[in-house]
């Protein structure tokens, strides 16, 4: 079979991974959290006989540019690994996408237009005339509403069709002749010369690298005089301004707008979520619908997960005794891994089947971006970017997510403090246990407001995370990551309504078995160490003792005990089994009481101590203590350093610490 | 010469020149900022800092001490 690699190339929020979700059916994400590509992604498809294998690139605005999140796709553009290049632009502003397309026309022979959103420009009155655009262009240039998988057969037949071109020749006025002189250096086997050599010219310091790598340049005096006789000429405004001058031609008399004033509406609403008085209140009332929706959507099913699993448990024992398995094999299987992996699914799938929906609406509706601007200030005042409020709500999904998600970020300095700090939002793997502990001790268990009390003491404790981040992101950026501020664009995308009923469909799929697949690999084997722990013993002391009793000091000063300090250590691979780990170290297994109902639960920890006091502790080393193991990985792989690996574990270690032992001495 | 972040809410000017160190100059001709381009203030965020400006049909939003870099004139 034919077998076509198809490069995926667009300015961001244009839908290009609608365009690559809908046509590979792949909804792999690089992390477990749905939003923007920060890597790339493979998918493949088959269509007329012939095998496409995408490439989704991160959306970027240029080719040319020097900023480091953008260096991904124009590092896969520049190996060339692929035979067609589809450029995505956005129908309601084409010049920035055909900006695009020329600069991809330089360096690829073989380039597709995509103009997404066809729907959304109808809806403002623009209309696009798409022969013209393809004559003057001379490209196949197809429209798509991606979000509605239309065009998108079209899209296909026009990738197998499209055909070889040389690369595009812009003039650049005044540049040329200094180009041509540039070229006569470069190495003449050396595809490509005039990018190569307009890369030179504008001091391209990453692409410069690579031409060395591999060996093209063979630079001489004629570079240094044409690069000296330009020095008071800015280059790269030159560049842009010869790019838009050829813009401007190609697209006169292709788009025509029937309605003015199409965004009014639009900007009736970005007043009031930005507005001086209602713009914070307004995002943190988001906040609190989603919890509040979270709770009480996932107590009923929680519920019957629970007593559906526990009632099963005496038959999986006799099962197993019918295989007359020894008792202490059945003991470990039923009371250890069976129980934990029960809890894992019945507290954690709910909340976050229902969670993920929610946030993925708000996300693709365009709000995160305004939360991103109404908070930059504060941000600015901390020496670090308003983008880390973007990473801040990706943490509130998945830690690791926010942290790879941190990319978004120019400035090095700027990312280091948000990989640092993201930690300090509590994950999705965090909430249901925050949810139930707060729900026994503060709210009470027949509360009739409970569960509008609990999403309220929950959104104080983000709000609590919140003020820990701008407090160290601000220490961190006045000693050890002191420097410059660096610059922030944001763009603010206009509103897109989801397809509600596929974000539901898509979050299910992808959440149930994410949650299920991790269920099984981190709460088995977590399950057969905690039971090992509660029932070997040495010296006729179980091992669980010795290593509680060892805990027990430290855990006492935090107004704690040893048996918290030790689940805690036992849920470093994930957060979901602090509370199961908890559990069976307090019962010891032994003693066979089914942890069903919260009611249960506050009774086995009221029994071993546990006060208001403790239940307070409990939640901000919850809150503020190492990341899971997966998000300690990923911040290696981010920061490839491992003094800042080692930063980011002790950081909120010690926060976690300073804060119980504050409120242990004053209470 | 007045910069961008002088302007008023609701002003629409034309951009004159970018100035500026060379990263930022570079990302903000990719965004759109490019002589001659017309440019609106349409949205303050809730601490006056930064602002939203409509470019090319797109919002995009600069911290003020960003939009100094680029000089505008009134119509």
């Amino acid at each position: 079979m034919n077998n076509i690699k198809v490069a995926l190339i667009g300015t961001p929020n244009v839908g290009k991974s609608t365009i690559y979700n809908a046509l590979t059916k792949n909804h792999e994400h690089t992390g477990n959290w749905a939003g923007k590509t920060v890597d790339f992604t493979k998918g493949e498809c088959i269509y007329n006989n012939t095998k496409y294998t995408f490439y989704d690139l991160p959306g970027t605005y240029s080719l040319i540019s020097k900023s480091e999140e953008e260096t991904i796709a124009t590092d896969f553009i520049w190996s060339q690994n692929f035979d067609v290049a589809v450029v995505v632009c956005d129908a309601t502003s084409l010049e920035k996408g055909i900006n695009l397309v020329f600069q991809t026309e330089e360096i690829c022979h073989k380039v597709v237009v995509c103009v997404n959103l066809i729907d959304e420009a109808k809806k403002k009155g623009i209309h696009i005339n798409t022969n013209l655009l393809s004559k003057n262009l001379n490209l196949p240039v197809i429209t798509t509403s991606a979000k509605d998988k239309v065009g998108l057969e079209k899209l296909l037949v026009a990738i197998q069709n499209a055909s070889e071109k040389d690369y595009l020749n812009i003039d650049y006025g005044p540049l040329e002749p200094k180009i041509n002189d540039i070229i006569t250096e470069i190495n003449p086997t050396t595809q490509n010369k005039k990018w190569i050599a307009l890369r030179i010219l504008d001091n391209n310091n990453h692409y410069l690298d690579k031409f060395n790598t591999e060996n093209l340049l063979n630079l001489g005096p004629k570079t240094k005089e044409a690069k000296t006789s330009l020095a008071n000429v800015d280059i790269s405004l030159e560049i842009v301004m010869h790019l838009m001058k050829e813009i401007k031609i190609k697209l006169k008399n292709v788009i025509t707008y029937q309605k003015l004033n199409y965004n009014s509406r639009e900007r009736k609403i970005d007043k009031i979520l930005t507005s001086k008085i209602w713009g914070i209140p307004i995002m943190l009332l988001f906040l609190f619908l989603i919890f509040y929706l979270t709770i009480i959507g996932a107590n009923y099913p929680s519920d019957l997960l629970f007593k559906f699993f526990s009632s099963l448990e005496d038959n999986l024992t006799n099962l197993l005794n019918f295989f007359s398995l020894p008792h202490a094999i059945i003991d470990l299987l039923v009371n250890g891994v069976y129980k934990t992996l029960y809890w894992v699914v019945s507290v954690m799938l709910p909340p976050m089947l229902i969670f993920f929906p929610l946030f993925t609406f708000l996300e693709d509706l365009g709000v995160l971006p305004r939360i991103a601007f109404n908070m930059d200030r504060a941000f600015n005042k901390c020496q670090a970017c308003g983008k880390q409020a973007l990473t801040m709500c990706m943490g509130i999904g998945c830690n690791a997510v926010g942290v790879t998600g941190a990319r978004i970020i120019d400035s090095k300095r700027e990312r280091m403090i948000a990989i640092l700090t993201n930690v300090f939002m509590p994950c999705n793997g965090k909430f249901p246990t925050l949810i139930a502990i707060i729900t026994m001790f503060f709210v009470g268990l027949s509360n009739k407001y409970g569960s509008l009390l609990c999403a309220l003491i929950l959104t104080g404790f983000i709000f609590l995370g919140i003020l820990v981040t701008f407090l160290v992101s601000y220490l961190l950026s006045i000693t050890l990551l002191k420097g410059e501020k660096s610059s922030f664009t944001l763009e603010l995308p206009p509103y897109r309504m989801p397809k509600i009923l596929s974000t539901i469909t898509y979050s299910l799929k992808n959440r149930a078995i994410f949650v299920l697949s991790r269920a099984v690999k981190v709460a088995i084997p977590a399950g057969i160490v905690i039971w090992l722990i509660a029932n070997i013993s040495i010296n006729g002391n179980l091992l669980l003792h010795y290593l509680s009793n060892f805990l027990n000091p430290f855990g006492k000063l935090l107004g704690l005990d040893g048996v918290v300090i030790l689940a805690l250590l036992l849920g470093f691979p994930a957060n979901e089994i602090v509370i199961p780990a908890l559990l069976m170290c307090y019962l010891k297994t032994s003693s066979l009481i089914d942890f069903e109902s919260y009611a249960v639960l506050k009774n086995i920890l009221v029994l071993n101590g546990w006060t208001i006091k403790t239940a307070i502790c409990f939640l901000i080393l919850m809150m503020f203590h190492y990341p899971c193991s997966t998000t300690i990985l990923t911040i290696k792989n981010e920061t490839k350093s491992n003094k800042f690996t080692l930063l980011a574990f002790i950081l909120p270690c010690l926060i976690g610490i300073s804060l119980c032992l504050l409120i242990n001495l004053i209470f | 010469m007045i910069t961008l972040n002088t302007i008023n809410f609701n002003d629409t000017v034309i951009i004159k020149n970018i100035t500026g160190e060379e990263t930022l100059k570079r990302r903000l001709l990719d965004l759109g900022f490019i002589p001659e381009s017309k440019v609106t203030c349409l949205l303050i965020s809730p601490f006056k800092d930064p602002k939203a400006y409509q470019i090319n049909n797109n919002l995009i939003a600069l911290r003020n001490i960003d939009a100094k870099n680029i000089e505008v004139e009134y119509e």
